[in-house]
């Protein structure tokens, strides 16, 4: 049987993105730039994918309890996550399948951003 | 971008030392706090960026063309500090649809022994412009 993870919430803020930016290297302003993403077709801001990924690994390395036990982890960036000046919340939810892997959501204002993010943990 | 790319690997741009401010850099801008030990597993970004910007910089693509589609870890180990990275970034697959060309590439992340760290794949959508 699946087993059901407890959720979390993660805030994503601007500050957050910059500071990803430089931990990253990767500075495409329009993580940055509410002006920049506007012009390229965005509707705002957006997180970088990659960020969101680090969230979904941040939460099962909250699951696991300790860092450093994700053997593999992946997922498709479907939806961009908006982050406005105030910031914003996403959701991340898990659920262990029978075969040990983590499957995680993450969603933002109700519509999920990643698709089929999965995480396998070493023994 | 077309086919004539596909098995093309690219030279590693300079080795990537992680240190424990690194790491820490990495960990505290998704929210976290980090108290020493292993890198989070999406940390290979950094070095793997490198090796994006070298790809498409090779290609004369500008980077506000791509959108990262997808992108997947798989871990021999974990990454710590004290580990001194360096990625050699091959094209893997190339579709076009619709003008837009979808690359696939395989990042090999190996430590200073040479050993396989971890591999990175990523999808990258390369959105057709109007010299397409």
């Amino acid at each position: 049987m699946a087993e059901q993870l407890a959720p979390a919430t993660y805030r994503v803020t601007r500050e957050a993105l910059v500071a990803y930016a430089a931990a990253s290297g990767d500075h495409n302003p329009i993580h940055q730039d509410e002006e920049v993403a506007r012009s390229v077709g965005l509707p705002g801001v957006i997180a970088h994918g990659m960020y969101t990924l680090a969230l979904a690994a941040r939460y099962v390395d909250e699951v696991a309890g300790e860092p450093g036990r994700i053997a593999s982890i992946g997922a498709k960036f479907t939806k961009p996550v908006v982050v406005p000046a105030e910031g914003v919340d996403v959701e991340v939810a898990g659920t262990r399948k029978d075969d040990g892997s983590i499957a995680v959501t993450v969603t933002c204002d109700g519509v999920a951003v990643l698709g089929r993010c999965v995480a396998v943990l070493r023994a | 971008m077309d086919d004539s790319i596909v098995g093309r690997t690219y030279p590693p741009g300079p080795p990537h030392e992680v240190t424990e401010a690194s790491v820490r850099a990495f960990v505290e801008a998704t929210g976290a706090s980090y108290a020493g030990g292993p890198a989070p597993a999406t940390y290979p970004i950094v070095p793997a960026f490198d090796a994006m910007m070298t790809f498409l910089d090779a290609e004369q693509v500008d980077l506000s063309r791509i959108v990262h589609g997808a992108q997947e870890f798989r871990h021999e180990r974990p990454v710590v500090p004290g580990d001194v990275l360096t990625v050699a970034l091959t094209v893997a697959s190339l579709r076009v649809i619709g003008g837009n060309a979808i690359v696939g590439t395989r990042s090999e992340v190996t430590d200073a022994d040479g050993a396989l760290v971890c591999t990175g794949t990523a999808t990258l959508v390369h959105r057709a412009g109007e010299e397409a």
